[in-house]
């Protein structure tokens, strides 16, 4: 039987070999041929040497995650081979070089199918050198799964055209001889094919990718970045974009420097954002509150790796939610969203910039490596959007005002009217001390308490304004099971959801999105009809588990928790949650 | 034409005596001399005793953390390059918590004019050391004296790049309003130290002990273009301290190379930007 348009392939190899640039063509080659894909990548802080993996899974229908299995693998060097090949489902193949690499075969199941492609030969043959060989392996997957050749030639085309002519025509000469190789040599079908679908309008992005278009799309003029795993990519792609779209896109010496800087801007009018993780989050801390202090608008992307320190720099992880709920000193209100796949980064990055500018105060995306890096090819956003600057006040507004009070006490609303700095009638101090109502440096008690009640109510105007994309309910409302998850388990969740349907067992997914403000009563209602309620998130100690019953009372007894840097796959959460599960 | 008062708010606690309020004064007199309106007057720093400075100027100020004053300088100017922004630090704040800052934005060359009040001591917090305390200077913190040499504000800035470099000091009011000019009107980024005596907190720099032994460079022939004289005269501190104009070139400035930012970056229409091009490198 063969299965199609349904597959997984992982490629592995030393870091260097080019992994992640052929997993990508691949990727887009199934997009192309009208499926949807799911795209991720593991590999070690390094940039030469150790073991990378790239990991596509190709289906008709959206593809929210991962999985822990793969139909083919393709191996760069012995190693993969070691590595991986328990991972290989029943008549699944290999593609390596069959000269370089000695297999024994006692050593691979009997089921799987051994495609030994001179990678080395051939690479040398049109290059002179061994860096043809994850084109040719490719060519060779091509023609495993049946896949248009002109497709892949295309792609090449794009994908090499910068480096000049002969490159591109090496490696379409590359990727055909392992087609050929594979046609001539090995006729029986393989356990996959891919038939060509008539889908249009799908891209491929990763969740930084996301985020940054949507940045843009949103207005963003002014961005401020130091590199740091996860979030580098923002940088590196808006700066690429900076002209075109009038943005000033600066790398700064430091995380202090760079949020410093951007408020700077957003002082003046421009709608900025900032990019990290957890270690620069860290140095962001104070200016963090500032913003919060002196009333300005900034989007900050908080992309989560292992911690503390150094940690794991480039594996998921989810332990930084109660860091960010909480970092800065002092009380002010802390809006934090946790996107849970490629679509919500870019649906709360737009949204993120609005209510910026309408609560007057920062807004903090939380992502992690997985929603960060990986891939999804998804239908194209339909997008409808409407910039809203919130209380920014227009020249005739302060004309009529006779006494312009930046910080208003205003009993009525959170969000008073802000001035920027050239208009003539708008003079204030934004200051970090606590101020009164011009901004000018007090310490009166009756004063503080006005303006940390108007402050911290921007906090119940959110929950306003977020409204139902606090929380999402996936599944019905009567389930035996109910799974709390956030960020980037939700994709993993859902695939999990999936294995359930054939043990009679009903599931839902409650996944939390905004953890500040928190959608108490939402969660209230659907945890105290809930019949077993199990969380899983990737960290210690149950960061989301702790927020909810700090919220709620309700504790949350079985936890599924993981930490050590290698992600949840779906498999793992459904084998788990079966194994706890009493009804 | 403005006059010093369009300037002036706020109730301000400085100490009696402190050098703070001539440089005040000067700054006031300086906008006024520039006729700056202070609606396009961005005035921003950070903390400290001289960091307030921004709270009783009547402009847009920014009062922002310790030592990152600057960054919100860089920051406002270039997403509103139509402003004069011009920001105030301490020794403590620009040369102690925000060093780095000084050397990333001296380099950069951007048109902001920064006040360095060096009264050597910290103030706010009571009187310990500062980056620039003299050595063997006895503080509460260092109750057997200074035991590190004083950073050199005026080298480090040269060596970051600044583009314009003075010093004054606080007890010549009409110097320090001269300087400040000076240092607004030069496109790019200008440095200006001013040597300030804390009343409270330095019983060793005093106004007196800067009057001794400050001289006016501009007063002999100084050629300030040349990078290797002001070096040499930077390193002039002891018995004799040159102040005025060190250096003084002419090279573009940041802001100016970016073309987006010819027009204030809240100025640029953002409605219904159009990303299907961006899209299309996806598919």
């Amino acid at each position: 039987m063969v299965e199609i348009n349904k597959l997984a392939l992982k490629i592995g190899g030393e870091a260097g070999y080019g992994i992640m640039g052929i997993g990508l063509i691949f990727a887009k080659l199934c997009m192309r041929s009208g499926l949807y894909a799911f795209m991720s990548h593991d590999y070690p802080s390094l940039i030469r040497g150790g073991h990378n993996t790239s990991h596509i899974r190709v289906e008709d229908n959206i593809v929210t995650s991962h999985i822990d299995t793969c139909d083919l693998l393709i191996a760069l060097n012995k190693e993969t081979i070691d590595l991986h090949k328990n991972e290989l489902t029943l008549n699944g193949g290999i593609i390596y070089d069959g000269e370089e690499d000695k297999i024994a075969n006692a050593e691979i199941r009997n089921d799987i199918r051994l495609f030994a492609v001179p990678l080395m030969k051939i690479s040398r043959e049109i290059s002179g050198e061994r860096i043809l060989r994850n084109t040719i392996a490719l060519g060779a997957s091509v023609a495993l799964f049946d896949i248009d050749l002109e497709l892949l030639f295309n792609i090449l085309k794009e994908n090499f055209n910068k480096k000049g002519e002969k490159t591109v025509k090496m490696n379409i000469d590359a990727a055909r001889k392992g087609y050929e190789f594979i046609k001539n040599n090995y006729k029986k079908e393989f356990r996959n094919k891919i038939v060509k679908k008539e889908r249009k309008n799908l891209i491929l992005l990763t969740g930084n990718e996301a985020i940054s278009i949507a940045a843009i799309k949103a207005g963003l003029k002014f961005h401020c970045q130091y590199p740091m795993t996860p979030s580098s990519q923002i940088l590196t792609y808006l700066s690429s974009k900076a002209d075109d779209y009038g943005i000033v896109v600066l790398q700064l010496e430091d995380e202090i420097s760079v949020i410093n800087t951007a408020l700077g801007a957003s002082w003046t009018g421009a709608r900025s954002m900032v990019a990290t993780s957890g270690g620069g989050f860290c140095l962001m801390s104070e200016a963090f509150g500032l913003a919060g202090m002196v009333e300005l608008p900034l989007v900050i992307i908080m992309g989560q790796r292992g911690g503390p320190a150094t940690g794991l720099p480039t594996k998921s992880a989810q332990g930084d939610l109660q860091f960010v709920l909480h970092a800065a000193q002092g009380e002010f209100p802390r809006i934090v969203l946790a996107p849970g796949d490629v679509e919500e980064c870019f649906d709360l990055t737009l949204e993120a910039f609005n209510l910026a500018d309408k609560l007057q105060n920062p807004v903090l995306i939380l992502h992690d490596v997985y929603l960060a890096n990986n891939g999804k090819v998804i239908d194209l956003p339909n997008i409808q959007y409407s910039v809203d600057r919130g209380k920014i006040a227009k020249d005739e507004q302060l004309d009529s005002v006779k006494d312009y009070k930046r910080y208003e006490y205003n009993n009525n609303d959170c969000v008073v009217l802000r001035s920027l700095p050239g208009q003539k009638n708008g003079l204030y101090s934004c200051g970090s001390d606590e101020h009164d109502e011009y901004g000018q440096i007090s310490e009166d008690p009756e004063n503080r308490i006005k303006m940390m009640e108007r402050r911290m109510r921007k906090l119940e105007y959110a929950k306003e304004l977020i409204g139902n994309k606090m929380t999402k309910l996936h599944g019905s409302i009567d389930a035996d099971i109910t799974i709390i998850g956030w960020g980037s388990m939700k994709g993993r969740i859902l695939e999990a959801m999936k294995y359930f349907e054939k043990d009679n067992i009903k599931v839902n997914f409650l996944q939390i999105i905004s953890m500040s403000p928190f959608p108490v009563d939402i969660v209230n209602e659907i945890l105290r009809k809930a019949g077993f309620i199990i969380i899983a998130e990737e960290n210690f100690s149950g960061q989301l588990s702790g927020l909810i019953t700090e919220h709620t009372t309700i504790e949350i007894k079985n936890k599924l928790l993981k930490y050590n840097g290698v992600p949840f796959s779906p498999s793992e959460i459904y084998d788990k949650i079966k194994s706890m599960y009493k009804k | 034409m403005t006059e010093i008062k369009d300037y002036t708010q706020g109730k301000i606690t400085w100490c009696a005596g402190c050098g703070d309020f001539s440089i005040l004064n000067a700054v006031k007199r300086a906008f006024v001399e520039l006729n700056i309106q202070p609606e396009n007057l961005a005035f921003t720093s950070g903390i400290g005793c001289s960091s307030k400075i921004s709270y009783w100027t009547k402009a847009y100020g920014f009062s922002g953390l310790h030592g990152r004053g600057l960054q919100l300088a860089l920051g406002a100017k270039l997403a509103n390059r139509n402003l004069t922004v011009f920001s105030a630090a301490g020794d403590g704040d620009l040369l102690g918590e925000g060093v780095n800052h000084l050397i990333h934005t001296a380099r950069k060359n951007i048109d902001v004019t920064l006040i360095l009040h060096n009264n050597q001591v910290y103030g706010l917090t009571t009187g310990q050391k500062s980056p620039t305390s003299e050595k063997g200077f006895i503080t509460i913190s260092t109750p057997k004296g200074v035991v590190e040499d004083p950073l050199n504000p005026l080298l480090l800035a040269l060596t970051s790049g600044s583009t314009f470099i003075a010093r004054c000091f606080a007890g010549d009011l009409n110097h320090i309003t001269k300087i400040i000019a000076e240092g607004i009107k030069h496109k790019g980024f200008s440095f200006i130290e001013i040597l300030q005596p804390c009343v409270t907190y330095n019983y060793l720099n005093t106004y007196d002990y800067w009057k001794e032994r400050c001289y006016d460079l501009q007063q002999n022939k100084y050629d300030f273009t040349n990078k290797e004289e002001a070096f040499k005269k930077m390193h002039e501190y002891g018995k004799k301290m040159p102040v005025g104009i060190f250096y003084k070139i002419n090279k573009p400035s940041y802001e100016e190379l970016f073309k987006q930012t010819k027009i204030p970056s809240y100025k640029h229409n953002i409605d219904n930007i159009n990303i299907d091009k961006l899209f299309e490198e996806f598919r």
